[in-house]
């Protein structure tokens, strides 16, 4: 039973299959001309984010939303963390006016794992610093299950900028749980120092590990992240490792296109590829609001719940 | 051991089934503008069926939908239901006269999510409702317009119904509980 989502490298295969049945259910309600139902009545979700976020919180605000929640939104940069109050009286504040459930993003890798020990109510990771983005690898996963029919025996390669991605650790942790095989594709510098005691296969040329893949996942290079010097320039690195019509000759000619936005158009990706009949990206945004639904329906129902 | 005993068997259950159908098509004056609706998961194959007696009895097909009500359950707080099935109805259900279908009515609980279900997908002309089994033991004023079987039983006891297309047989049993428990 889930009672916080914080990673899926600590998720059972269990769940991760009951939340992805489930949300491709929820999908029908994103259909309707009138997307209401009265499930989470009387809840409050509260969103807080200490990064920037477009999707991911309008994504969780409007499945909670559809469910009938009511949502508040708390944005750092606005808060009294401006006054110098810390993570967690902040939370606990949030807390004492009896919300019932925290979707968190935080720079700071470890941070969801900590407010969810110190509240008594679901805690969900919208991403913490270099760590998880559980909900994000969860709608990969349906984006691809959806074209595919499976997950098992897939090869999914993830390509670029690793080292501070979140969305490339859960999607390994998720994907190799359910039986998909997953490649990192990077240059050097952009590997984590600890690569080679994940369960993943990694390449540093852009060809060789793109060659056979069933799914290609583009990441955005997080120029806020990175630290000079790690590459030479922009434009060297998309002729060497933007993912383009040429780079995709190799891979499955059924092979389908992700990318977790915000798109750097003619860094990571091609323009070309990003419109492409074989780019998925808008049907994830789509999927990530039937799994926000998913989520919030399992961990808020249920004896679990408060 | 808990005591188990068979109340309706295949050819019962059909005979029942071609009743309800020939009572739909009375009540409603033919198969125009009907929807049948089954409530997943059991709900569902019985309204395919009567659809295809219809079709036999009539000579017009009539829309068969699948409605899912997880997220309508007024138990929701107690128990997350982790199987899901998904909402499909093929037809806008606004105007038409729509049979919900279940295998069995008990507290009334299940049809009253039901009906609020419907309303979220459009405003039907009437709303009437087909059980394979009524059992009694209404909580809410809810009665369904055609039954296959009055069942009386007692609120320990559990009715299981089986279809060939989920469990390989049709068949109804009562369960008794088991005395030891």
């Amino acid at each position: 039973m889930l009672t916080d989502l914080i990673s899926l490298r600590e998720t059972e295969p269990t769940d991760i299959r009951r939340l992805l049945d489930t949300a491709q259910s929820f999908k029908e309600v994103l259909e309707r001309p009138v997307k209401k139902v009265p499930t989470l009545r009387g809840k409050q979700v509260v969103t807080l984010f200490y990064e920037a976020s477009t999707r991911t919180r309008v994504s969780f605000e409007n499945a909670a939303k559809i469910m009938s929640a009511d949502t508040t939104s708390v944005a750092a940069a606005s808060s009294s963390v401006q006054k110098g109050e810390s993570l967690l009286d902040t939370v606990r504040n949030l807390r004492a006016m009896r919300i019932d459930c925290l979707v968190m993003r935080h720079p700071q890798s470890g941070a969801a794992h900590l407010v969810a020990q110190a509240l008594d109510i679901p805690v969900v990771n919208a991403g913490d610093g270099m760590h998880e983005h559980p909900t994000q690898a969860l709608l990969d996963m349906l984006t691809i299950r959806q074209h595919k029919g499976r997950l098992e025996g897939l090869t999914v390669a993830i390509v670029g900028d690793i080292t501070h991605s979140r969305v490339a650790r859960s999607n390994l942790w998720g994907l190799s749980k359910m039986g998909a095989k997953v490649r990192f594709v990077a240059p050097a510098t952009l590997l984590p120092r600890d690569v080679h005691r994940l369960p993943v296969e990694v390449y540093t040329d852009l060809r060789k590990g793109m060659e056979g893949a069933d799914v290609v996942m583009a990441l955005r290079l997080q120029q806020e992240r990175m630290e000079r010097g790690l590459l030479p320039s922009l434009r060297e690195y998309s002729q060497r490792w933007g993912v383009n019509t040429k780079a995709l000759e190799v891979t499955k000619p059924d092979c389908i296109v992700m990318h977790p936005g915000p798109m750097n158009r003619g860094v990571e990706i091609s323009d070309d590829v990003a419109d492409s009949g074989r780019s998925v990206i808008l049907e994830q945004v789509t999927n990530g609001v039937a799994i926000r639904m998913a989520v919030l329906y399992h961990l808020l129902g249920g004896e679990a719940a408060g | 051991m808990p005591t188990e005993v068979k109340v309706m068997d295949a050819h019962e259950m059909r005979r029942a089934l071609t009743r309800i159908a020939h009572e739909i098509l009375e009540r409603n004056k033919g198969a125009e503008n009907l929807v049948l609706v089954g409530i997943l998961r059991r709900g569902a194959p019985l309204a395919h069926r009567l659809s295809r007696l219809i079709e036999q009895i009539e000579g017009t097909a009539v829309p068969v939908g699948e409605l899912d009500i997880a997220l309508y359950r007024d138990d929701y707080r107690t128990h997350a239901v982790s199987d899901i099935g998904a909402t499909h109805i093929p037809v806008d259900i606004t105007d038409k006269k729509v049979v919900l279908v279940d295998e069995v009515i008990y507290t009334g609980r299940t049809v009253r999510a039901a009906i609020t279900a419907l309303m979220d997908l459009g405003r039907p002309a009437c709303v009437q409702l087909a059980v394979l089994i009524d059992r009694g033991h209404r909580e809410l004023p809810i009665r369904p317009d055609y039954v296959g079987k009055n069942l009386p039983t007692a609120r320990q006891e559990f009715v299981e119904v089986k279809l060939e297309e989920l469990h390989g047989e049709d068949s109804v049993c009562i369960r008794k509980p088991d005395e030891e428990r």
